[in-house]
């Protein structure tokens, strides 16, 4: 007699929709967490196993990760915006008054894009200084640090084009100064203003031209960008790995899988900052001003808060160094970075060297004192196109300050360079960390230092804005 | 019979197709991008600004005075021997729209706080020229304004005066 074999019950149809849609848990052994990481769309993003001292909190600070954080906030809160907004004049404003008084949470919605809007300006920014000053630009690594400023740059554009989309006095006015700078470009610098604008000024056109670039092309480029950024990270083997100044072997690595160690702590961070952006947004209303109005600008008229660094240089320059010569170098050396600056030995060391530190002090320290300095000098001592009458705008107010200003940076390096024996890469980090020291404080005098007419008061001395 | 050798052929076929694929992507390309600035061109503007508005009266300017044309972005601006000048309302430096300061007679820029005398020459950078114009045309005793040609200017000039 053969023995019966027992058939297996088939499945029941309900069996095999719970096998496919409910998450069997995460597994107990590493090899399971590490298929689930292969196997999963959204993990897979990360590599199956990390460096565990890269996971070190006080290297990395998170900025990237909350950066895309902030994305997800973005976006989600940016779709539903879609549903209570009409880009044309002038119901744009109303809507956005409407969001206040007939839509239920739409004013905490707005809030949420608003200010995670800003604070993804101030995070990526953080981010880029972070990868700055740790090396992490360097090979392997030039392609990232090319995407991520390319990312930077389209947030800037994002948060830019949004800015408009409330169509009150605020964003009226700082678009208009932010797009006059487009048309000092030499050549096509009208043609393009006009392109951008949809005409002659900001209006009807440009609002919905603002729209579509804000709502589909800079988004869809960001998410792609991003998807790229974080494939980069795995194909360059992780993020870089922190070293102490002095160490001169390579850290020994020591890898862990990448669920738990990595994943439990991004949700975490992910959660604890979303609380805190939750209730921020609940206790801070967005600004909203009058509706706009192309004959009557505001005294005093701000571009964003992100770009009053450069509407300060603007104030002493003339338009084509302050808006175009100056970001063009600026972008240039940025973007040149992880070709020449290349010693990978420093790699993951905080400031490079001992000698590093020093200079980074002595940068923060000199910009601390020469840029308020130079402020007040040109604004109450210097002025070059009265000296020089005769001579064209470009040069009596443009390059000539911009070659006295640059001297003491010149001497500066040359001085690190000849007594200091800096080599290649202290010195862009000395003249980095003074050139962004220097900007920085610059859109701080801008933000709070600039009252009506654009004259210098004391922020607690500050008149009350006149419309 | 004398064998002729052929010269070497200077492109190869592959070279030759990799040529042309290039040649007609490049331009295909350029289609495209043409296709694309055309689109994205401005519409003409139609109705206020952009076309030719009437100001007023001779008689409403006393010789003297500036008076703000809001729906034509301009202030017309009647010199004291009599001339008119339409001057743009708009900053030659960063766009903003500039306010005649009566008590000081002239255009003090919000902004950056430029200063413009009553013809609209720079008195205070950083605006880099004088505030742009637009063609007065004195028709019948009625001042016109061709809103959609801006003339842009160095300095200040007796030839830009129209007088009645």
């Amino acid at each position: 007699m053969t023995e019966q074999i027992p058939e297996e019950k088939p499945k029941t149809m309900l069996q095999r929709m719970r096998e496919r849609l409910v998450p069997e848990g995460i597994p107990s052994d590493d090899r399971g967490r590490i298929r689930m990481v292969v196997d999963n769309l959204v993990l897979h993003l990360h590599p199956s196993k990390v460096n565990v001292q890269t996971l070190k909190w006080t290297y990395s600070w998170g900025l990237g990760g909350l950066s895309a954080v902030l994305m997800m906030i973005l976006g989600v809160t940016g779709a539903i915006l879609l549903n209570n907004y009409t880009p044309s004049a002038p119901q744009a404003y109303l809507d956005i008054l409407g969001l206040r008084s007939d839509v239920w949470f739409g004013e905490l919605v707005r809030n949420l894009h608003h200010w995670s809007a800003n604070l993804l300006v101030v995070i990526a920014v953080l981010h880029l200084i972070r990868v700055f000053v740790t090396g992490a630009y360097r090979p392997p690594r030039e392609t990232n640090w090319l995407i991520g400023v390319a990312m930077l740059l389209l947030v800037l554009a994002a948060n830019f084009t949004g800015y408009l989309l409330p169509w009150d006095q605020l964003a009226y006015w700082a678009i208009t100064v932010g797009t006059s700078i487009i048309s000092y470009i030499p050549l096509i610098g009208e043609g393009l203003s006009r392109l951008v604008l949809g005409g002659p000024e900001v209006g009807a056109a440009t609002l919905l031209n603002f729209y579509s670039l804000h709502i589909s092309f800079i988004p869809l480029i960001i998410f792609g960008l991003m998807s790229f950024h974080f494939w980069r990270i795995r194909k360059d083997g992780g993020l870089t790995v922190p070293k102490k100044v002095d160490e001169t072997e390579e850290p020994k690595v020591e890898r862990v899988t990448t669920i738990p160690n990595l994943v439990r702590k991004e949700l975490i961070f992910a959660l604890g900052w979303i609380a805190l952006i939750v209730i921020f947004a609940m206790l801070v209303p967005a600004p909203l001003e009058g509706i706009a109005d192309p004959n009557v600008s505001p005294n005093p008229a701000k571009a964003p808060w992100y770009f009053l660094g450069l509407q300060e240089l603007l104030l002493h320059f003339h338009p084509l160094v302050a808006g175009i010569l100056l970001p063009t170098i600026a972008m240039l050396g940025i973007f040149l970075l992880p070709f020449f600056d290349i010693n990978t030995k420093s790699v993951g060391v905080y400031f490079r060297s001992r000698r590093g530190r020093s200079l980074t002090l002595l940068a923060l320290g000199l910009a601390l004192i020469l840029t308020p300095a130079w402020v007040l000098l040109d604004e109450f001592i210097l002025n070059w196109s009265a000296w020089l009458p005769t001579w064209p705008a470009l040069l009596s107010n443009g390059l000539i300050p911009l070659a006295v200003a640059a001297l003491p940076i010149i001497l500066m390096d040359d001085w690190a360079k000849k007594h200091l024996h800096a080599d290649i890469e202290e010195r862009v980090l000395f003249i980095a960390v003074f050139l962004f020291t220097a900007f920085a404080i610059l859109t701080i005098i801008g933000i709070f230092f600039r009252g009506p007419g654009m004259i210098l008061f004391w922020p607690w001395a500050m008149p009350t804005v006149t419309h | 019979m004398t064998e002729t050798t052929a010269p070497a052929p200077q492109v190869s076929r592959r070279d030759f197709l990799k040529l042309a694929w290039a040649f007609f992507g490049g331009l295909a390309l350029l289609e495209t991008g043409g296709v694309l600035f055309a689109y994205l061109q401005p519409r003409l503007a139609e109705g206020e600004f952009g076309s030719t508005i009437s100001a007023g009266l001779l008689d409403d300017f006393p010789p003297g005075s500036v008076t703000h044309v809001t729906n034509g972005r301009f202030y017309v601006v009647r010199l004291p021997d009599g001339g008119f000048l339409a001057v743009y309302h708009r900053c030659t430096h960063l766009g903003c729209t500039v306010p005649w300061d009566q008590a000081a007679q002239k255009f003090v820029c919000p902004c950056h706080s430029s200063q413009f005398d009553m013809q609209g020459s720079v008195e205070n950078p950083p605006a880099p020229r004088p505030l742009d114009l637009f063609p007065v045309e004195i028709v019948d005793g009625e001042v016109k304004v061709d809103t959609g040609n801006v003339l842009q200017r160095q300095s200040f000039e007796t030839a830009q005066v129209v007088y009645p």
